[in-house]
């Protein structure tokens, strides 16, 4: 073996602190020229900072040591990974929408003739890549038309005309559909064919498991192992990152003994009159509703109709038996129908408003008197929320902004809870949240609907839907496609009918 | 969950808090500055040379002054607090305050009416707060907008109220707020300060305090959780115009008379520029009263020891600009040095 198995980029000992806190102690990873690399681990094991480290965004501590090709090197900035041939695709993406393909591309070294920028030029240099990229779309075309997906291709375009050859992805997945997440995978494969490195960070076994040659696993940031492709099975990785075995990770303690009781929630013939039509459902007492099918099936948006945050065109939403009047996400809460949104960042919470605040939004005004809010109570409430919930904050008041996603999360459920809803959708819970608040969120899920509560789950993760849900509908193309039970939930059976295959 | 991830954590929040402390000092020390290069330079003025004891500036005389100029600014002040907030902004209260001191001083010359000159501005003030509000909350037009036309609009009412001319009352029935004391403190101060702790209490105290922060802080998930934005939008602005209609009020008091076209002025920028200097955020969500308290004291302060030293009337709007520029500029810097 020549090249494929000497580390084109090597980090040795890299350390990174903050004040007097350790980020990063020691990490050491190397990355060889066409291989997908996965990198792992919780939120907060260091990811995130070691990557930052290696676009330029963060200085290492000295003693720190970054080889390029057997050359040592040092990153001092965004310019200088870019000259070095590193890019980092983030989660949010950073394209310009109002502008095109093109211009995205070539943003920041844009071909320009005697000072004026030459449009014509970057566009056939822009239609070369997107052709080797196979995209759908052209040059001219203005970003903000572009679905997430395809906005990726665009930042995976403009890496690639930078001569890029370390590409790291920060999970790109979490937003895309199982078709789109498929296409991306060939695509990784194509750019690993042909000899680029890729350092791809999921949270995702399953993808992990499917995509990748190697996986580095990182806990507490320090670096705790790396696997090759015959020893990479979930039970080890899972390990590595959590130190421990989880035991059984998904929760259905609520459905053993005793089937779902009676029905609390009953609707009929929803729809928007645009993208949604004719949707029906009942969710039991007790039950766990799991609400599946492909990005774009018109999930979220049926929960939004249930919840009055959109317009509904037509049908009936029962609660207990009483026809409900619901316009408003007011009149929803009213009635006792809570929504966890699928973006609690710009949906949800309140980033610059502390724990505490945004945790009795819900019950500031049941509890206030004369409009006058009553702290202590609200002091109270937060303090057995997050032990109840295990939310981990400096105090209640500190901003919840600064929380990891999986507290944020959890914080938002908390609010939810507080109002004591009598259904409760939860849209995508668990999504960009770590390991461990994942497992918690399950168990949450559970005790509710053993209290008796009605709860409604929409993912995107199969595997959650079939772990934790009593039963199923499936959606496609805005209506419910079919419905599953007991141990027909499968995720073949699942995929069929979202794909109509 | 790792401990880690806990300590990142708390470094994060530490951050936060520090950040949080500073914006809460915020422009306390600029202001201090402010005060303590006046008292020097106004000396240096008098007498020639630099000297703290023949400083005129911190007589008790002059900082009465200085508190009663900032007086009618702080009020408007809270208003556009309540306003900026929740992400938006009010250019009418000028014309407001116009608006309001015309309609108090001609009612109060109606035989009959003569005390309900002051109730006469407020509800003149919180009506033409309502209209924006409820333009903005219902028609979802921009306040910007919206606050730009009935900028206008109402400075033409203004006028047309008193037929283009100066409107005089030497026998004001509330005369006594623009020149009477209260236990020897001018009403001025005590209305500008009650306003802040009333601001302070409702923004701090009570449920739409914080769903006035929420609507600021994210306007989606304020909707979403079920909150009346259009209730809050309509209150903030209906409170701006209110306090509006006080500044109009005090000013009439002050003057027993009111010009349809000269008062108030381009106050809304001494208010805008009051809670800005005050570390709340433009685009919502962020800031605080007693910030603008400070903001709106920089500025009377500047104004004041400006005319102390003798600058003249040219150079204090181009060293106020600077002034207001460089301090918020100084601000962001020690803000975003704290918080990344």
């Amino acid at each position: 073996m020549t090249t494929a198995d000497t580390a084109y980029l090597r980090m040795e000992n890299v350390s990174k602190t903050f004040g007097r806190i350790q980020a990063l102690s020691n990490v050491s990873l190397d990355v060889r020229l066409g291989e997908i690399h996965a990198l792992m681990g919780e939120n907060g094991a260091g990811k995130s900072t070691l990557m930052k480290i290696l676009s330029g965004a963060y200085l290492p501590d000295p003693g720190s040591a970054i080889f390029i090709d057997r050359n040592r090197v040092s990153i001092t900035g965004p310019q200088s990974a870019q000259t070095l041939g590193i890019s980092i695709i983030y989660q949010e993406l950073s394209l310009a929408p109002n502008l095109t393909v093109a211009e995205n591309i070539y943003l920041g070294r844009e071909i320009a003739r005697n000072r004026f920028v030459s449009r014509s030029a970057m566009e056939a240099g822009a239609a070369d890549i997107l052709r080797r990229l196979n995209a759908s779309f052209g040059p001219r075309d203005k970003v903000a038309r572009l679905s997430i997906a395809e906005r990726q291709l665009v930042e995976i375009a403009r890496a690639l005309n930078f001569k890029c050859r370390i590409l790291v992805m920060d999970e790109p997945t979490t937003t895309l559909s199982e078709r789109e997440t498929e296409r991306l995978f060939q695509l990784m494969r194509q750019l690993r064919s042909e000899g680029m490195a890729i350092v791809y960070i999921s949270h995702r076994m399953s993808e992990v498991y499917e995509l990748a040659d190697r996986v580095s696993v990182l806990r507490d940031g320090a670096y705790v192992g790396t696997l090759d492709r015959p020893e990479i099975a979930p039970e080890t990785v899972v390990r590595m990152m959590v130190g421990r075995d989880l035991g059984s990770f998904y929760k259905k303690a609520h459905s053993v003994g005793g089937g779902p009781g009676t029905v609390a929630v009953r609707v009929r013939d929803v729809g928007d009159g645009r993208r949604i039509h004719g949707c029906s459902f009942d969710v039991h007492h007790g039950e766990v509703l799991g609400i599946a099918g492909l990005v774009g099936a018109g999930r979220t948006e049926l929960a939004r109709l249930v919840y009055g945050a959109d317009h509904r065109a037509g049908g009936t939403i029962e609660l207990e038996g009483r026809a409900l009047d619901i316009r408003t996400p007011l009149d929803a809460q009213k009635a006792g129908i809570a929504y966890l949104t699928e973006d609690r960042k710009q949906l949800g919470l309140f980033l610059d408003m502390s724990v505490s605040e945004n945790l009795n939004l819900g019950v500031i005004e049941k509890d206030s008197k004369f409009g006058f809010l009553d702290r202590i109570m609200a002091r109270r409430r937060s303090r057995k929320a997050t032990a109840a919930l295990n939310i981990k904050a400096a105090s209640s008041d500190a901003a919840v902004g600064g929380l990891s996603g999986g507290n944020q999360q959890k914080v938002l459920l908390a609010r939810l809870l507080e109002t004591g809803p009598r259904f409760l959708i939860l849209d995508e819970p668990t999504r960009g949240v770590d390991i461990g608040a994942k497992s918690e969120i399950y168990k949450l899920i559970d005790e509710v609907a053993k209290s008796g509560m009605a709860v409604a789950v929409i993912s995107s993760e199969l595997a959650e839907i079939v772990g934790i849900c009593d039963r199923v509908i499936v959606m496609r193309e805005g209506r419910v496609a079919g419905s599953l039970k007991g141990s027909e939930i499968t995720q073949e059976n699942i995929m069929a009918i979202a794909t109509a295959a | 969950m790792t401990p880690l991830d806990t300590s990142t954590q708390q470094i994060e929040i530490r951050k936060r808090s520090v950040g949080a402390t500073i914006q809460a000092a915020g422009m306390l020390p600029v202001l201090i500055l402010i005060v303590l290069l006046f008292q020097v330079l106004s000396s240096y003025v008098e007498t020639g040379e630099l000297s703290w004891a023949a400083g005129r500036f911190l007589s008790i005389g002059n900082l009465s002054i200085v508190a009663q100029q900032a007086s009618i600014n702080t009020v408007l002040a809270a208003g556009m607090t309540f306003v900026i907030l929740t992400g938006g902004i009010d250019l009418s209260v000028g014309s407001i305050l116009a608006a309001s001191a015309m309609s108090a001083l001609l009612v109060s010359l109606m035989p009959g009416l003569e005390h309900l000159g002051l109730p006469a501005a407020l509800l003149i003030g919180l009506a033409l707060g309502a209209v924006n509000g409820a333009l903005i909350a219902f028609a979802k037009l921009p306040p910007f907008i919206v606050t730009l036309g009935s900028m206008t609009a109402v400075r033409g009412f203004a006028r047309f109220l008193g037929s283009d001319n100066t409107v005089f009352n030497s026998d004001l029935s509330f005369a006594f707020i623009g020149n009477g004391t209260l236990f020897g403190v001018p009403w001025l101060m005590v209305i500008a300060l009650a306003t802040v702790v009333v601001s302070w209490i409702v923004l701090r105290r009570t449920v739409l305090g914080v769903r006035i922060y929420a609507v600021g802080g994210n306007p989606d998930a304020a909707r979403l959780s079920g909150i009346k934005v259009w209730w809050v939008l309509l209150f903030v602005y209906g409170v701006s115009g209110l306090l509006a209609g006080l500044g109009g009020a005090m000013s009439a008091a002050r003057l027993y008379a009111a010009n349809g076209l000269q008062l108030g002025q381009s106050y809304e920028l001494d208010a805008i520029a009051a809670v800005i200097l005050g570390g709340t955020s433009f685009v919502g969500g962020v800031g605080s009263i007693w910030g603008t308290l400070v903001g709106a004291m920089i500025i009377a302060a500047l104004s004041n020891g400006l005319i102390l030293t003798g600058v003249s009337d040219i150079w204090q709007f181009i060293i106020k600009g600077f002034v207001i520029i460089g301090a918020v500029a100084l601000d962001r810097y020690r803000v975003a040095g704290a918080r990344t």
